[in-house]
């Protein structure tokens, strides 16, 4: 990597000012970018790490129920400590390998939105309000194709709000090399319907799949989804799989998630 | 009852003390004062024409001692190939220049255009990033097919084309075995590839050169597994250095799996720029750079038929190959698909007539050169393939299809040349079917019916040669060395021992086995025993390790020094007791006069050989030091049966294993817990290759698969747990361990059977149709397999 500087601010209002420099990157648990400095493919003049803010640590309970994670919560800590919203635990006990979670943030994942990645798709699914130091984004607002987001430049998300559906379930289909979401499904059924969610599938990135969860709404059961199919028009293909593979894949994770929930 | 010394103990592996408490000594852990670092500049095109270098902005950047390009090398010698194949019409293989870095032209992405030595390795490869190259690219050629049709791309412009040799085996064999396939009852055919793999070993490549201005001394620490064979190939074909003056030393080594057997630039890059600098240079590869530098392993394309009489007797076997030699040759490449592949295509079965043809081409690609097992993977996958399609296509129980054909009597000379001394198939089949339990295969099945899964099985037989080998022989086959090994045995004064082996150990725990050896011969304690290998100023001589020959070639010439100091012992201590030479006996470290009480001790005699106050000097010299140079005289014949068993998932594709059983004879065995080791090591990968592992580059050259985010390597859980047997045990008639060696088996036994298994799962679940998937298995080709 080439030289940088680091600071390591301890209150988000200190990470805002240091991000407000020329050249200033913004530094989760570093396991994306870490490489990337590694391989010399960005050169920051600083990196400003989000990891030594308390009031971006940890997992609470909103009076409305909601479950709060805060942006620098490690993987392994939401795996161990989100047990009032099970799939999601799961989720996170299931991201890369001990390494990775106890290092990964939710906040770094989010901001970073790898098409891969298994975040995107539970907050997407659990329609969860991204919490920025300047303001809350809607889940269906924030996810904006592969590696985008709607997030400003310098913003931070400080926290993650997780409404805890009624059932839930995380699928993914493991890429062979990376173990990354070849296909990765997050369904989650609320009072008011069921929300479906797929990352590692589509060229956009993670989206919902409105068919999938309109026959689930109705009936939630793997057989809701027998007559339905997903266009392979605008799948990955790479060699990991064909487009058509991915497509077959989503539904099929669909279904399993639907009867593990 | 185990023993719990000596030979045939599981006697736990000394070197892991090290290994595993982190105080091992590798390559990496040399830092030599004053040191400077190496940074590459690699192509990033596989085919160009340099056009020119430009160093003069990155010389005059903090921290550059030195840039190198091509010009600096102009004069010296390229990287010699150290076999020499003869093609099927009399000629010689072609065969091209490797220069140390790019001269006129680069051939693959990774080939070295220059190197820039500095203060740290920061500085050097942000010098590196500052050169500026004029490059021309050039179409590529990738295809090996493509490669031979096509002469418009070359990747060699001073030969005649991309065809290094086409090869014929055995040439004399080849009407008769046409007419003997167009005659046949029934022919099966096979189409199918073996896929280039990249041999990962956990420790990327290492070198550190050093000059000593004062004497004119070199050193290269690197990264070897034949350190001598380095010396030699470096010292007398690039470098010009005489072995007298150069020292090459492989310590500790992270695993090797064929790919450090090799000569490489950058070895001889450190060594003399370590000169040139007046300063140790120092190289320490990272894994992306290993991906593009080091050589890799199989990619084969084939084509293979078997003739078959009404009854399923093996009449006659074809197999034309297009193998892939990447864009030089590298040190042994020419030999992987000839000799250590046609030899092997008889297998285990007594097929009257073979012919093997191999076409070696050159291609922008990484050099490919021998990986664990090392063309007898590649002809045991083709031959075990091809034996399931016909008992499939013929109604013949698969197994029943391969012990009709066993080769039943030894020893047993092979239409492809070779003469196997010992072996009992059908032992180790009728093994496998115990410890596999093939008999309650049908009741797994309906388990795993029962969860919705398709259950295969998959089982195969091998066969490999190992120990290479008679030195007379692989000359006449085109070896441009001899393939002995040598071994000293140095006895100190207070009797403990050290044997200075040729044999390089990284991994394969000769440290214990080897002691364990010597301990039995004398009866001491193995901690008595030190063994010392990796430097070629205190081992007089070594071929190195790869082809399973460590302990048949090896230790052998272990043995040989062994006696040779047994029999000085003995005439010291009948000296000693008064006796005759002739009636001295050792046993439990104790020499004894048969017939009667009288003894000394171990320790005594070898006191009295430094201390020779009361010695027959008159008759032997003082001091108890031998040296022995083994030379084989066949090779060695492992073989065994292995067992897969897979539920695939027929919504997804995806393959698990379910279980895996490993029935070897590698003859006799010093160390049965090494050797389970050592076949679970080559199941692992065998599995990675069946499943998961794949080298994809586009047309452009460029490698996709150049980091673990898509090369899949296989991990514990992906796994079973393995049922592994070796109470088959045949010994080798011609050596005097009666050993066969196993470092191999694993990788290349278990590939078909995982394939077999896959195939046998999808035809019992009626995909009819598929009767191959090309390796590896991933889900998304098995899924497509059963939806074509």
């Amino acid at each position: 990597m080439y030289a940088f500087n680091i600071e390591r601010p301890s209150t988000i209002a200190g990470a805002v000012d240091a991000l407000a420099k020329d050249e200033a990157q913004a530094l989760g648990g570093g396991q994306t970018l870490i490489p990337t400095l590694k391989q010399r493919l960005a050169s920051p003049d600083t990196l400003v790490s989000l990891t030594g803010i308390p009031e971006m640590q940890g997992i609470c309970t909103a009076d409305d129920g909601a479950l709060c994670i805060g942006g620098a919560t490690s993987h392994a800590a939401v795996a161990a400590g989100a047990s009032a919203y099970p799939a999601l635990a799961a989720l996170a006990g299931g991201v890369g390998d001990p390494a990775v979670r106890n290092r990964g943030t939710i906040g770094g994942s989010l901001a970073n939105n790898d098409p891969s990645a298994c975040y995107p798709s539970a907050v997407l699914a659990s329609d969860a309000t991204i919490v920025t130091n300047a303001r809350e984004i809607a889940a269906d607002d924030f996810f904006d194709g592969l590696f985008a987001t709607a997030l400003d430049e310098g913003e931070i998300i400080t926290e993650v709000r997780f409404p805890v559906p009624e059932a839930a379930n995380y699928q993914k289909f493991l890429q062979p090399a990376s173990r990354f979401a070849l296909v990765g499904v997050f369904v989650a059924k609320y009072a008011d319907g069921v929300r479906v969610a797929v990352t590692g599938a589509s060229e956009d990135g993670v989206f919902r799949w409105s068919d999938a969860e309109a026959a689930l709404s109705g009936n939630f059961s793997a057989s809701a989804l027998a007559e339905l199919s997903v266009p392979a028009d605008g799948m990955i293909a790479d060699l990991h799989g064909s487009a058509e593979y991915r497509a077959h894949l989503v539904k099929v994770m669909t279904g399993r998630a639907v009867s593990a929930a | 009852m185990p023993k719990d010394g000596g030979i045939g103990a599981s006697t736990k592996r000394r070197e892991d003390v090290r290994f595993l408490t982190g105080s091992g000594h590798y390559t990496d852990d040399i830092n030599l004062h004053g040191q400077a670092y190496v940074h590459f500049l690699r192509s990033e095109v596989a085919h160009g024409e340099l056009k020119g270098v430009d160093t003069s902005a990155a010389e005059a950047m903090d921290g550059v001692v030195r840039i190198f390009t091509g010009a600096d090398f102009e004069g010296i010698g390229g990287l010699p190939c150290g076999w020499q194949i003869t093609d099927r019409f009399g000629e010689v293989m072609q065969e091209p220049a490797h220069p140390v870095l790019a001269q006129g032209k680069v051939r693959h992405v990774g080939d070295p255009i220059a190197a820039v030595v500095a203060e740290s390795p920061e500085a050097a490869r942000d010098a590196a990033e500052a050169i500026v190259v004029d490059i021309k690219e050039l179409p590529a050629v990738i295809d090996m097919k493509e490669a031979v049709a096509n002469s418009d791309i070359k990747v060699h412009d001073d030969l005649t084309s991309n065809l290094c040799y086409d090869w014929g085996f055995v040439e004399e064999n080849r009407d008769a075995v046409d007419e003997a396939i167009k005659n046949a009852h029934h022919v099966t055919t096979l189409e199918l590839k073996n896929q280039r793999l990249v041999a990962n070993p956990m420790e990327p490549r290492v070198a550190v050169g050093e000059y000593s201005a004062g004497t004119g001394d070199y050193t290269l620490y690197t990264t070897s597994q034949n350190p001598h064979v380095i010396r030699l190939l470096m010292g007398a074909f690039v470098l010009g250095i005489p072995e007298h003056k150069l020292r090459v030393v492989a310590p500790d080594v992270g695993g090797g799996f064929g790919s450090k057997i090799f000569h490489y630039a950058e070895e001889a890059f450190c060594t003399f720029a370590a000169k040139a600098v007046r300063r140790p240079v120092k190289w320490t590869a990272s894994r992306s750079e290993a991906f593009i530098s080091d050589a890799q392993g199989r990619d084969h394309v084939t084509k293979i038929e078997l003739a078959l009489d009404k009854d399923g007797h093996f009449l006659a076997l074809r197999t034309d190959t297009y193998a892939n030699m990447g864009a030089y040759l590298s040190t042994f490449a020419p030999s992987v698909p000839t000799w250590l592949h046609g030899t092997l295509m008889a297998g285990n079965y007594k097929t009257p007539l073979i012919y093997v043809n191999v076409k070696a081409v050159f291609t922008n690609t990484v050099p490919v050169d021998a990986y664990r097992g090392a063309g007898r993977p590649e002809a045991t996958f083709q031959l075990e393939r091809v034996i399931d399609k016909a008992a499939r296509e013929m109604g013949i129980d698969p197994i029943a299809l391969r012990r009709k054909n066993f080769v039943t009597e030894f020893p047993y000379a092979t239409p492809v040349a070779v003469e196997y001394d010992t072996g009992d198939y059908e032992a180790t089949m009728a093994k496998l079917e115990e410890i596999a339990d093939l008999k309650g295969f049908e009741k797994r099945r309906a388990a795993s019916a029962e969860k919705g899964m398709l259950r295969g099985l998959g089982v195969n037989c091998y066969i490999e040669a190992c120990g290479i080998a008679p030195s007379n022989l692989v000359g006449q086959l085109g070896a441009r060395a001899g393939l002995y090994e040598s071994a000293t045995v140095r006895v100190n004064a207070t009797g403990g021992l050290v044997v200075m082996t040729g044999s390089h150990s990284h991994g394969q725990g000769h440290e214990t086995s080897f002691a364990q050896v010597i301990s039995d011969m004398i009866g001491v304690d193995a901690d008595m025993v030190e063994i010392v290998h990796g430097d070629t100023s205190k081992v007089p001589m070594g071929m190195g390790t790869y082809g399973s020959r460590s302990i048949a070639v090896g230790g052998s010439a272990m043995v040989r020094a062994t006696e040779k100091i047994i029999a000085k012992a003995k005439k010291i201590a009948a000296h000693l007791m008064e006796a005759s030479d002739s009636d001295i006996e050792l046993k439990d470290g104790q020499f004894t006069v048969a017939g009667t009480d009288k003894s000394v001790a171990w320790g005594d005699v070898t006191l009295a050989a430094y201390v020779p106050h009361n010695y027959p000097l008159e008759d032997i010299e003082p001091g108890l030091e031998e040296t022995a140079f083994y030379d084989p005289a066949n090779f060695t014949y492992p073989a065994g049966a292995y067992s897969c068993e897979v539920e695939v998932d027929p919504d997804t594709g995806k393959v698990t294993i379910a279980s895996f059983a490993a029935a070897d004879d590698f003859g006799n065995i010093v160390n049965p817990m090494i050797v389970d080791g050592q076949v679970h090591g080559g199941i692992g990968q065998g599995i990675g290759q069946a499943l998961l592992e794949n080298t994809v580059y586009d047309e452009n050259g460029q490698l996709l698969t150049g980091s673990y985010m898509d090369y899949a390597m296989p991990r514990a859980d992906d796994l079973p747990s393995f049922s592994v047997d070796h109470s088959c045990q045949t010994p080798c008639t011609h050596n005097p361990l009666g050993v066969k060696g196993c470092g191999e088996a694993g990788a290349i036994g278990s590939p078909p059977a995982v394939v077999n298994a896959v195939v046998d799962a999808l035809q019992r679940a009626g995909h009819t149709n598929v009767t191959h998937i090309d390796m590896p298995l991933s889900p998304s080709r098995v899924w497509a397999a059963m939806n074509s």
